[in-house]
């Protein structure tokens, strides 16, 4: 009976903390390989070598709270603390691979979060440049990147409305914070032939993903992509 | 000695707690998530009602010898239990938006309904005893247990005037004590002390009111939760209502600058502003204005800035258009109007509290926007206004009020809203002047949900005013985050059709549709992968519009008053679909509301077969079953019962402005006609008087419903600019014979089986309890696919099918 007794406590430890000792890189690398069969069947054109390597590389379940680092490899958004949201890898990969960056470049970030997308981003590019509003979300993330060793990431908790004047222009800009508007100073701090791309939705629900392209002329052009390969019609009668 | 008198005034004001509770929790839902979720909490009130009734139905020998103690101890419980389930329910970390991801939400959403029906398992089991215990005195028991419910079904609604929701549940805790030490008194208990305890308690309850010690944790991700979370924002003013608690914030650090959808070429950066949240959703803002139109010009580079460069008749040139501006709010859309120098404006706003704001505390923020000559300010509701004739405009805007996070992700797919039904549409342009236009800025989503549905419901407005080709007058400009749809009472002409021309194109804004568009116009600035907007406003303007909106994957048919669930875009078929393909972003275009109606429903069923049937059927009561034809009768009366009830709520809402008034009055004139019927069929006995009572109840029910459903509608329209206390006691009229009629067939049926099968008593009530549960929940979810109309008609068959059953259970 004793036996049972602990057997089956040892059941419910292990149930209570899965995480412990598991092989991330594995769940990772699954769930990368979950992303591209995702993209790929919405008929997105698959992402560009450098971004699977990224997501491939930047651990996930780092930026997740302690209790969800179970969930962090599921292709799903997760809560991180003051009403914010992870995006959904799927969405992280296709804004990446929306902007088109290179290794040289300089990029952008309003809405720093939990870090995630600008450490993706940091894979690829030379610098990144982050901005939250959220005080406690901004010092964790800067906390956090530091202590990862994105080096190449800079954290300022300000007013991202004006972009960040000293480092502009920027080659890329990614808006992850929800805003009624395109905030002018931001088109401005874009490089000719850059992109800026801002997802659009609720917390948990991005809907749709907006691509802003800065023209050599310097006028701007707008694109609105539903990430899911969803057709609202039938198919007729 | 004389024979016990049954604790009267504890008995009121016990039951008027309780409704106060059920209506106060709609308040609370409001502010905690973003709906009011009546349809719940009314499901958990029955849940806690049936499972009292069977509670004392197996207990009732054993609770006998201590009636007084149990009593009592029942009542303390409710006042323990009424704030200490909410705040218990507020610990559950149930998050909507993340229902369809994540399955542990429906445990968490079983949790909250259990907890919510909890206080009305205690006040049943007080009310239930006293009925019992004092049978020969039941017509008065159950006098006082109505008269306390109206009392406070509407001292609720005055209450919450000058009291937030939070320390209102405190208040009734207090109540809910004082009313144990009345019937310490009133019961004459051996231990006068009680009396004492319980009133010093409620004292206790009364300071921690004041001290508004029970606090309200609205969701993190609703809208005013998110603005808190900004470094350097602070709540400056709160208001509290029946109608909603309003937030005022400002932001130190960093500027709100709120300009929905603002076109990627404007330069412009709005003047500072404050944002009003009303239950933590919005904003609506509050702009800095001191008579300077120059840094309004943000407000040009809307879709919402359309019909002011479309109206182009010379007398608009002169003398400015006038406006009317229906869901004003904090003064957006009438600052707009003054930026494009209207004549005059009329601003509708159905909350007070918002008026008083931005009219005296904020006036010289606002530059005394609402004191100004050409602005006048009605506090009132948008359809009522219109429908009461008040002029006619040039342009009638209806303001963007909502959230963008909100709608896009189906949070008010079962909310009500009369503001967007194709009658709503024709009563607005009813009171267009020659040549003028009805504005209507939605947000824009995708694929296209709001913007197709609202275009399909001004189609058949056009169409039901008698207009042979309303592709002539329409047009649609989508911006990359708004759509703007003008409906026009005349058709374009070729100059107002360059003027829409020339707005789209010096702002980038695409035109969805206007009339003669060629489709190349349709997808230039703001690229979709299909001209959607384009495509779904041909197709609905064409001879295939019905097989298109079958074919689309959205619920886009026009809302209209018998079903005005606007925001339900939800199709199974879709459903399905986008739920395999979550993985891949799927999830972001399903409605959560819809799913979460479903699941109520089926926690509801669950949880009634457990605490109300199965505990019968576990006791020696399952040697005593009733008959078919009885348990039918009970399970008919109860579903019908509560499809009346939950229809006319939500058909009332049209006519008293607002959910918590038509809960507040109809639940209160329900309890009264009601427990007027049943007294009314008590004075009848014998078994031939019973079927021919209830059949006639039922017949004159029947007649009355059709009617109702015959000239409810013109009635609502020619009375709903009434001032409110008249529209309740109108409210409180029209319920009157049908509440009289519904409260006939359950004490007959009871009377009927406690000749015929007294055993099996204790079932009948089961029954009836098990399909009230059910019942509340199932009629909003028949609601919302079939309408009003046929909820009530279901209603009027069940009570049909009860009168062929009551004949079979003599």
């Amino acid at each position: 009976m004793n036996r049972y007794f602990i057997l089956g406590t040892l059941l419910c430890f292990c149930c209570a903390f899965p995480s412990y000792g598991e092989d991330y890189s594995a769940k990772r690398h699954k769930m990368v390989e979950e992303v591209l069969a995702d993209l790929a069947a919405n008929g997105n054109p698959a992402p560009g070598p450098d971004v699977v390597q990224a997501m491939e590389k930047v651990e996930r379940h780092r930026f997740v709270p302690d209790w969800l680092t179970r969930f962090a490899y599921i292709n799903r958004p997760l809560p991180i603390g003051h009403g914010q949201t992870i995006s959904q890898p799927v969405i992280v990969a296709l804004m990446t691979d929306l902007i088109k960056v290179k290794a040289g470049d300089k990029v952008l970030e309003i809405g720093t979060g939990s870090g995630y997308q600008a450490a993706v981003l940091a894979e690829i590019v030379k610098s990144v440049y982050s901005m939250e509003i959220i005080e406690p979300l901004g010092k964790e993330a800067a906390e956090r990147l530091a202590a990862l060793g994105y080096g190449n990431v800079q954290v300022k908790m300000e007013d991202g409305y004006y972009g960040w004047p000293a480092e502009a222009p920027f080659d890329a800009i990614v808006v992850t914070a929800a805003a009624s508007h395109v905030p002018p100073p931001l088109i401005a701090q874009l490089k000719p032939g850059g992109r800026m791309v801002i997802p659009l939705g609720a917390q948990f629900m991005t809907q749709f993903l907006m691509l802003v392209e800065k023209h050599a002329d310097g006028t701007v052009s707008s694109r609105q992509i539903i990430p899911v390969g969803f057709v609202p019609l039938t198919g007729g009668h | 000695m004389a024979a016990p008198r049954p604790p009267f005034f504890a008995i009121g004001l016990l039951s008027g707690c309780l409704l106060a509770y059920e209506i106060a929790l709609t308040r609370l839902f409001s502010m905690v998530l973003w709906h009011h979720f009546a349809y719940m909490i009314i499901s958990a009130a029955m849940l806690g009602y049936g499972a009292s009734g069977t509670a004392l139905a197996l207990l009732r020998e054993r609770i006998a010898p201590c009636f007084n103690a149990t009593f009592l101890a029942t009542a303390a419980m409710l006042a323990l239990a009424m704030p200490l389930s909410f705040l218990l329910a507020q610990q559950v970390p149930f998050n909507p938006l993340e229902l369809l991801w994540d399955t542990s939400q429906l445990p968490k959403l079983l949790t909250i309904y259990l907890l919510v029906a909890l206080p009305f398992f205690f006040g049943g089991a007080s009310i239930g005893l006293a009925l019992w215990r004092f049978g020969m005195q039941a017509g008065r028991v159950y006098a006082a247990d109505i008269f306390g419910a109206g009392a406070g079904s509407l001292g609720v609604v005055a209450a919450l005037f000058f009291m937030s929701p939070g320390d209102l549940l405190t208040i009734l805790a207090a109540l809910a004590l004082f009313a144990a030490a009345i019937a310490a008194i009133e019961l004459k208990v051996q231990r006068p002390w009680l009396a004492k305890l319980f009133s010093g308690l409620a004292l206790l309850a009364v300071v921690a009111a004041h001290a508004g010690w029970l606090k309200i944790h609205p969701s993190p991700y609703k809208d005013l939760s998110q603005t808190l979370n900004i470094s350097g924002t602070r709540m400056i003013e709160e208001r509290t209502g029946p109608l909603g608690q309003v937030a005022v914030v400002e932001s130190i650090r960093i500027p709100f600058r709120y300009a929905p959808g603002m076109s990627l070429n404007a330069l412009d950066e709005p003047p500072p502003q404050l944002e009003m949240f009303v239950d933590g959703n919005g904003p609506t803002v509050l702009t800095r204005f001191d008579g300077n139109l120059a840094p309004l010009a943000y407000l040009g580079q809307l879709t919402s800035a359309l019909p002011y460069h479309v109206l182009e008749s010379p007398a608009i040139r002169l003398h400015g258009p006038r406006v009317l501006v229906l869901g004003a709010g904090a003064g957006a859309d009438v600052l707009q109007a003054l930026y494009y120098r209207a004549g005059r404006v009329d601003a509708v706003e159905l909350d007070r509290n918002i008026i008083d704001l931005v009219r005296n505390r904020f006036s010289d923020f606002s530059g005394n926007l609402y004191k100004r000559p050409d602005v006048r300010v009605h506090e009132g509701e948008a359809r009522g206004f219109a429908s009461a004739g008040a002029g006619q405009y040039d342009l009638i805007q209806v303001a963007l009020l909502d959230s963008f996070g909100v709608a896009s992700a189906g949070l008010y797919g079962l909310s009500e809203s009369y503001l967007y039904t194709v009658e709503a549409l024709q009563t607005y342009l009813g009171h267009l002047a020659p040549d003028g236009m009805l504005s209507i800025t939605r947000w824009l989503t995708l694929p296209p949900r709001d913007s197709l549905k609202l275009l399909a419901t001004a189609i058949a407005a056009l169409e039901e005013s008698g207009v042979p080709d309303p592709a002539r007058r329409l047009a649609m400009m989508r911006g990359w985050k708004t759509v703007t749809l003008l409906v026009k009472n005349s058709d374009f002409s070729p100059g107002e059709i360059a003027a829409i021309r020339e707005f789209s194109r010096t702002r980038s804004f695409d035109p969805a549709y206007y009339p003669g568009m060629p489709p190349e116009e349709a997808n230039r600035y703001n690229l979709l992968a299909r001209p959607y907007f384009y495509e779904g406003a041909v197709a609905l303007l064409g001879p295939e519009r019905q097989d298109f909106i079958d074919r689309y994957k959205f619920h886009i048919e026009p809302a209209t008053d018998d079903r005005p669930y606007f925001f339900r875009y939800f199709k199974w078929d879709a459903a399905v679909e986008l739920f395999s393909l979550r993985q891949q972003g799927g999830m972001a275009l399903l409605d959560w509301s819809y799913p979460l109606l479903v699941a109520t429903l089926i926690q509801a069923v669950l949880a009634s077969i457990l605490l109300i049937l199965t505990p019968l059927a576990a006791s020696r009561a399952r040697e005593t079953l009733p008959p078919a034809s009885a348990a039918l009768y009970f399970l008919a009366i109860g579903f019908a019962f509560m499809f009346m009830e939950i229809a006319f709520i939500q058909k009332f809402i049209l006519f008293l402005s607002h959910p918590l008034y038509a809960l507040a009055v109809v639940l209160c004139a329900f309890l009264i006609f009601a427990a007027l019927g049943s007294w009314l069929a008590g004075r009848k006995q014998g078994r031939a008087t019973g079927v021919r009572s209830v059949t006639t109840a039922i017949a004159v029910l029947g007649m009355v419903a059709l009617l109702y459903l015959a000239l409810l509608p013109d009635l609502f329209d020619a009375l709903i600019h009434l001032p409110d206390p008249a529209k309740i006691g109108i409210s409180a009229a029209l319920i009157a014979l049908p509440g009289i009629c519904m409260g006939i067939p359950f004490p007959t049926g009871m009377a009927r089986l406690a000749c015929t099968l007294p055993d099996a008593i204790p079932w009948a009530w089961a029954i009836n309890g098990f399909a009230s549960v059910a019942g509340a929940v199932l009629a909003s979810l028949l609601a919302v696919h079939l309408g009003f109309t046929a909820v009530i008609l279901l209603a009027v068959v069940l009570y049909g099918g009860a009168c062929v059953a009551i004949r079979g259970f003599a």
